[in-house]
């Protein structure tokens, strides 16, 4: 939920953002290449200065889906207690998006996490590498196109037997 | 044995004894990784005490243990921490799979958790529960306990045979059945994809 | 396992002219780390130069369960998050889904569901504190601790049957019904749990050792606190005061009278007071919510469709017959909107949220989780930067990490 006129102002600033409102939510959909300055829009002018989350989701298998991967950053104000959702779309072959890190420090470990499980770069970031999944692991786990139980990377050990250690 | 006694009576008896100091003073090395982890702590603390069966100290280096009791899911990521740790601990050894992650794999039928540890470990003990109560676990050490005093040599002869340890490995992977979305609230081991 | 080489130490040609730095592994597998997580500290002597924090090693592949199982079958796997207070997680994951269906719960529910809540806040306080002291040598705070969390595991038992990983909601309610005697059992744990605490405080406000060890360590400014995205406990010892439950209230939190805990000093000790405050807190919610319990009915009704009537409503009415039905077949269950939303609530960690993209079945088609520990403990290297090695294990525990947490 945020204020008619945080909204009003960034609707005049950015005109390509879509409004939505869902159960008391506020959801943006922002285009890529102007997705940092709102993000330094919403920081300075507006006050949400805490990054809440970010996650992808990946609609391959969604009814009704234009897009294959939509990013979600989800923000709030401590001052005001506004939330606000920005939705970005972003297809193969082109993944990447403008990190946030240099804003919120908070987004450097939530941003590898997108990274690691779904396979979207983002330029500007520090220190992009995996972080839940071993660094040897070659696939994205999130992805719909892989299975739930793996591809057989999880039995692929030695054994030790009862003599041997 | 200069007299003509039978050898076996000596050591059989020798056997005993140290079986009985074995079981009786069975130092655990908790490997807690999950949720077995907190039930583990709570066998330990007052209400349940597992020090009365001999467990008094839980050190947590492998190189003064002689039980590792893993309590939890074990992740392919920890896997190799868990092999190390199993390999620097000294024989005599035993090892208690605690908890139905670690013993199968329990909930967490995904890409990154081994499905049982024994596949890879030799396992003793499995105590099943998610998380077992603390009094599963006190029996679980009670049988460790008579396991040992059964099968324990003073040199560790029983842990030189490869066939026993075959009998409790994980047999074969169960086979995949695709069932069309919206089953999902069938038993688990349907696969959705 | 093999780690590729991160940027700590600005420039490597530093690096080389510090001989006496040097690396130790703090392992996944270590009594302080509460269960798997690794550091590598850079230490020159015993000052820490750089941490740097290598997790993933219980990560179960929470999220992508969550897109193969139902609403209700999955809060199963979110008392495996957060496993020292799972009622929190239970609580926040179908409060998400009942926003997303856009339910609204009876008032007995809603009641029942707050003392649960705040009963886990307590549970988790204690043990977070129990383990700060435990790191620090005072095993006894630790023992009182665990002695009145097993209190605590005898009232779920009663209510649910579980000790812990209770698995208590559903959607548009609960499992079972709050009896006379588990009432009975809240009311006398109100009444003992406050001796408890002051012998607690006895043991350790005070204890010089305590407070050397733990004052001025691991300080938080505000301004840190908010950039890194803390919340919960952390960010409210450095001064932010934000809580959910007075913010944006949620369940009955507005009916009740209590107060956020701050602190401004931000280190550990400040945390460990504002957790010790926090328990005296949730515990006279308890009191006045358990004064109040509304009666009626504790699930929505059959018109929502959304919870098993009871069995004289399945027999006796058409509708029950139907709702009954229609969540039980394979091919029915419940009508999920094709949207997305997201609920959370202040989890005794932080704040626990969780995005959920509906996709018209009753499965989920994505189901994240905002995890508050995997956030905190991004915080740990900025936190330790030239304090000494045993400084590492009182900011560990203070933070709060919890393994299932942060890897999910």
């Amino acid at each position: 939920m945020i204020d008619a006129a945080t909204k009003a102002a960034l609707s005049e600033a950015f005109p390509p953002i879509a409004w939505t409102e869902f159960r008391g939510d506020t959801r943006a959909v922002v285009p890529r290449d102007v997705l940092f300055e709102v993000f330094k829009r919403l920081r300075d002018a507006h006050g949400f200065d805490l990054m809440v989350d970010i996650t992808c989701v990946d609609y391959l298998n969604y009814r009704g889906a234009e897009d294959r991967f939509g990013l979600v950053y989800l923000l709030a104000s401590t001052h005001t207690n506004e939330r606000i959702t920005l939705r970005v779309f972003v297809n193969e072959p082109d993944l990447s998006v403008p990190s946030a890190v240099a804003l919120w420090e908070g987004a450097n470990w939530l941003e590898r996490e997108v990274w690691d499980m779904f396979g979207i770069p983002f330029e500007g970031h520090p220190d992009l590498r995996r972080i839940l999944m071993p660094e040897e692991f070659t696939a994205f786990p999130l992805r719909k196109d892989y299975p739930l139980q793996g591809r057989g990377e999880r039995h692929n050990f030695p054994v030790l037997h009862r003599e041997d250690a | 044995m200069a007299i003509d006694v039978p050898e076996n009576v000596v050591v059989s008896k020798l056997d005993e004894l140290a079986s009985w100091c074995r079981k009786n003073s069975l130092w655990p090395m908790p490997f807690a990784t999950a949720c077995c982890g907190i039930e583990l702590m709570a066998t330990g603390a007052s209400r349940h005490d597992l020090a009365r069966f001999g467990a008094e100290v839980m050190r947590f280096s492998p190189r003064q243990c002689d039980l590792m009791i893993v309590a939890g899911r074990v992740v392919m990521k920890m896997l190799p921490v868990l092999q190390r740790i199993w390999s620097q601990m000294h024989e005599p050894k035993w090892c208690i799979s605690m908890g139905a992650c670690a013993s199968t794999g329990g909930v967490f039928d995904t890409y990154s958790v081994v499905q049982g540890i024994d596949r890879f470990l030799p396992v003793d003990m499995y105590v099943p529960g998610c998380p077992p109560r603390p009094e599963q676990l006190i029996q679980a050490i009670i049988d460790l306990q008579d396991k040992i005093q059964r099968e324990g040599t003073i040199s560790g002869r029983e842990f030189a045979t490869r066939s026993r340890q075959e009998r409790k490995r994980a047999l074969v992977e169960l086979p995949v059945i695709t069932l069309p979305r919206g089953a999902s609230h069938l038993p688990h081991g349907m696969r959705v994809e | 396992m093999p780690l590729a080489a991160a940027k700590t130490l600005d420039d490597l040609a530093q690096a080389k002219s510090r001989d006496y730095v040097w690396t130790l592994n703090f392992g996944p597998q270590h009594p302080a780390t509460h269960t798997t997580l690794r550091l590598l500290l850079m230490l020159e002597g015993e000052r820490v130069v750089d941490a740097i924090p290598d997790i993933g090693y219980l990560h179960s592949g929470f999220e992508k369960i969550g897109e193969h199982l139902n609403y209700n079958q999955y809060v199963t796997v979110t008392d495996r998050m957060n496993y020292i207070s799972p009622l929190a997680n239970n609580v926040a994951w179908h409060g998400a889904v009942e926003k997303l269906l856009g339910l609204e719960i009876t008032p007995r529910c809603k009641y029942l569901r707050t003392i649960l809540v705040e009963l886990a806040r307590i549970s988790d306080h204690l043990l977070c504190n129990g383990a700060v002291g435990l790191d620090t040598g005072a095993f006894t705070y630790f023992l009182y601790a665990f002695y009145q969390r097993e209190v605590l595991y005898d009232i779920f038992e009663t209510l649910c049957g579980a000790r812990f990983t209770n698995s208590y909601t559903r959607v548009g309610g609960v499992m079972y019904d709050a009896t006379p005697l588990v009432i009975e059992k809240i009311r006398s744990f109100v009444r003992n749990f406050p001796k408890t605490l002051e012998d607690m405080d006895r043991l350790l406000n005070r204890n010089r050792i305590f407070i050397d060890r733990t004052k001025g360590v691991g300080v938080l400014t505000k301004d840190q606190a908010i950039n890194r995205s803390a919340t919960g406990p952390i960010a409210r010892a450095s001064g932010v005061t934000r809580d959910l439950r007075k913010d944006e209230p949620y369940l009955a939190y507005a009916d009740f009278d209590f107060q956020i805990c701050c602190a401004t000093a931000g280190d550990c000790f400040a945390r460990y007071l504002v957790r010790m405050a926090e328990m005296r807190e949730s515990l006279k919610i308890v009191e006045q919510a358990i004064e109040n319990l509304p009666s009626g009915p504790v699930n929505v009704g059959i018109d929502e469709r959304t919870t098993l009537p009871d069995k004289k409503q399945v027999y006796t009415t058409i509708e029950g017959t139907i709702s009954h039905f229609e969540l039980v077949m394979t091919n029915r269950g419940f009508v999920v909107p094709n949207d997305e939303a997201y609920g959370a609530i202040e989890a005794p960690n932080g704040e626990l949220g969780f995005y959920l993209v509906g996709d018209g079945t009753d499965v989920a088609y994505r189901a994240r989780c905002r995890p508050p520990s995997y956030i905190h403990f991004a915080l740990f290297p900025h936190l330790i930067r030239g304090h000494t090695l045993s400084d590492v294990v009182a900011v560990l525990g203070s933070l709060n990490i919890i393994a299932a947490e942060l890897d999910r």
